[in-house]
């Protein structure tokens, strides 16, 4: 195996990076020792004592601080896979109509996409959640009969039900990305070639069938990137939960440095969750990646 | 007999004040090479664009295979109609790069035609064996000399069996000594009998293998004539002026 330049050079910028973080970790250990407080974990393990509205697993006030961390890490992954998935569909639906032959959609969709990026994600947040949510009142909307039923408690959706925290959040966050997305969609189409759109439709393919088995594998390798950096953003932005009070792991770290006053460790522990949260993210994208490029070519 | 393709004053400017087709009548019978020249920009692939839809026009008439084309642009289905019975080579090849050979050429017969991959397969590989490249069916059109690439391109144009093949200088973007291979492909299916309309300056192939030349200018016909009239004794000062232009490169 041979090692090149370029990795020596990151190994090098890597024990930089460990060591600046070390020198760091211990001056902050002794300024705590010196103000007394010191630096420890031990206080993860004492019981929480406050509820929480949503925990996809049981949880009560006596559990410990550790568990309702966890609890708001997987409220946090909860909205921002079922975030990614929704956004992706709008977007790519917006992203196709953006460049399609309907006068109307191109319009509306272009439309959709200045206003939606003009605006600041948590203004739109909050419009979801007390505008369109709160502001119901004790109206329930069925727009489809009993299969959907929209009210101030959330969204119940075959069975399924939604608080209100957490669809606004789930609506707020896919909408946002979803313009971005339209957008990383279209440069991605537009990057391909007329001449393979000219050459399908000369063999009579429809514009539908003709996108999906020539276009879009051709635009994955110029979305791909982009999709992942919006991903990754969606999932940064998910911390703007705790603006809806929805308990996701910011809102939750949050209410535990305030109960225990210990802000370094509770921040060590929320940059943790998110850079492997993001790792997770970027990964399976690597992974769809791949497999994409892999299969072209065998 | 009818005409493979009729068109009665046809016109169209992309912009305003330019047209990129003017007035222009032409007729193509079954069986016939029609070979279009003429200096670049004259509108040579706006019309034969017009002939399979991937351009409109904003007057006059067109027939193709007996299906009438109108001015309007909501003819989708009559498109698509066309499509099928009509084949188009381009300058650029626009093979499928993400797909293999056989892929390439399997597709329209599998997704158009709904062809069973295996019977769609065998007669693919029939057409390689014609085009004389069966043994690249499983490489990707980027492993294939121009040359190859545009042979694939005839093969997959033929896939569908077409009653019209469209040709827009199918040997402009290849290397001089790759260009005989396309031609020779291109001639013996005019043997066969195939009606084609090709836009090309191979004057030796306009020679032997057109039925008759329309030379164009500026968006309108300048002049039809049979290959021998426009070669030795081209009825218009600005033909022959062409003629003496490619003769000198
Ligand atoms: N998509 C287009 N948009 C605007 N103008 C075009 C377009 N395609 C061709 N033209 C113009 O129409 C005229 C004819 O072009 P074209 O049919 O490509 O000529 P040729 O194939 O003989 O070189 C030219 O003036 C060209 O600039
Ligand atoms: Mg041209």
């Amino acid at each position: 195996m041979k090692i090149s330049y370029k990795e020596i050079i990151q190994a090098l910028f890597a024990l930089f990076l460990i060591i600046l973080i070390c020198v760091l970790i211990n001056n902050i250990s002794i300024n705590l020792t010196r103000t007394g407080i010191g630096f420890s974990f031990n206080w993860l393990f004492r019981p929480a004592s406050f509820a929480l509205a949503e925990h996809p697993l049981p949880y009560s006030p006596s559990d410990s601080y550790a568990w309702a961390l966890f609890m708001g890490w997987l409220n946090s992954l909860k909205v921002i896979i079922y975030s990614l998935l929704l956004a992706t569909v709008i977007g790519v639906f917006i992203g196709l109509s953006r460049i399609g032959k309907n006068e109307l959609l191109r319009v509306v969709s272009a439309g959709y996409i200045t206003i939606i990026r003009q605006t600041p994600l948590l203004l739109q947040l909050m419009f979801w959640y007390f505008v369109a949510f709160l502001s119901l009142k004790e109206t329930v909307l069925k727009p489809i009969g009993n299969l959907l039923s929209i009210s101030n408690q959330g969204i119940n959706f075959l069975g399924i039900t939604l608080s209100a925290e957490f669809s606004s959040l789930l609506l707020g966050l896919s909408v946002f990305t979803s313009a971005y997305i339209a957008e990383v969609v279209r440069g991605g189409i537009n990057s391909v070639d007329k001449g393979q759109w000219e050459s399908f439709r000369s063999l009579g393919l429809n514009d539908f069938t003709g996108l999906y088995t020539i276009i879009i594998p051709q635009a994955l390798p110029a979305i791909l990137p982009g999709l992942t950096s919006q991903y990754l953003n969606l999932a940064k932005n998910s911390t703007l939960a705790i603006a809806v009070g929805y308990s996701d792991i910011y809102a939750i770290n949050d209410t535990i440095i305030n109960q225990t006053g210990r802000p370094i460790e509770g921040f060590i522990i929320l940059l943790l969750s998110f850079l492997f949260l993001n790792l997770f993210i970027s990964n399976g994208m690597e992974i769809i990646n791949t497999m994409i490029t892999s299969s072209k070519n065998n | 007999m009818l005409p493979i393709v009729k068109a009665t004053n046809l016109t169209k400017s992309y912009a305003k004040g330019i047209r990129a087709l003017d007035n222009i009548s032409i007729s193509v019978d079954p069986g016939e090479v029609l070979v279009v020249m003429g200096p670049s920009g004259s509108g040579k692939s706006t019309l034969i664009r017009t002939f399979n839809g991937l351009e409109t026009f904003d007057s006059g008439q067109l027939n193709v295979l007996g299906i009438p084309l109108g001015s309007n642009h909501n003819e989708e289905r009559k498109i698509r109609r066309i499509r099928k019975r009509v084949g188009m080579v381009f300058q650029q090849f626009n093979l499928f790069p993400h797909l293999s050979i056989l892929e390439n050429i399997t597709l329209a017969p599998i997704k158009v035609q709904k062809k069973k991959r295996d019977e769609a397969e065998h007669e693919a590989l029939v057409l390689l064996t014609q085009m004389g490249i069966e043994s690249h069916a499983q490489k990707y059109p980027s492993q294939l000399s121009g040359g190859e690439q545009q042979r694939v391109a005839i093969a997959r144009a033929l896939a569908l069996k077409p009653e019209l093949l469209l040709f827009d200088e199918p040997t402009s973007a290849l290397d001089p000594e790759r260009v005989n291979e396309v031609l020779d492909a291109m001639r013996r299916l005019a043997e066969q009998g195939m009606s084609m309309v090709v836009v090309t300056h191979e004057v030796n192939f306009a020679k032997e293998v057109g039925d008759k030349v329309l030379f164009m200018d500026s968006g309108k016909v300048i002049e039809t004539s049979t290959p021998d009239i426009f070669f030795l004794d081209a009825k218009h000062q600005r033909s022959r002026k062409f003629l003496n232009q490619i003769k000198k490169k």
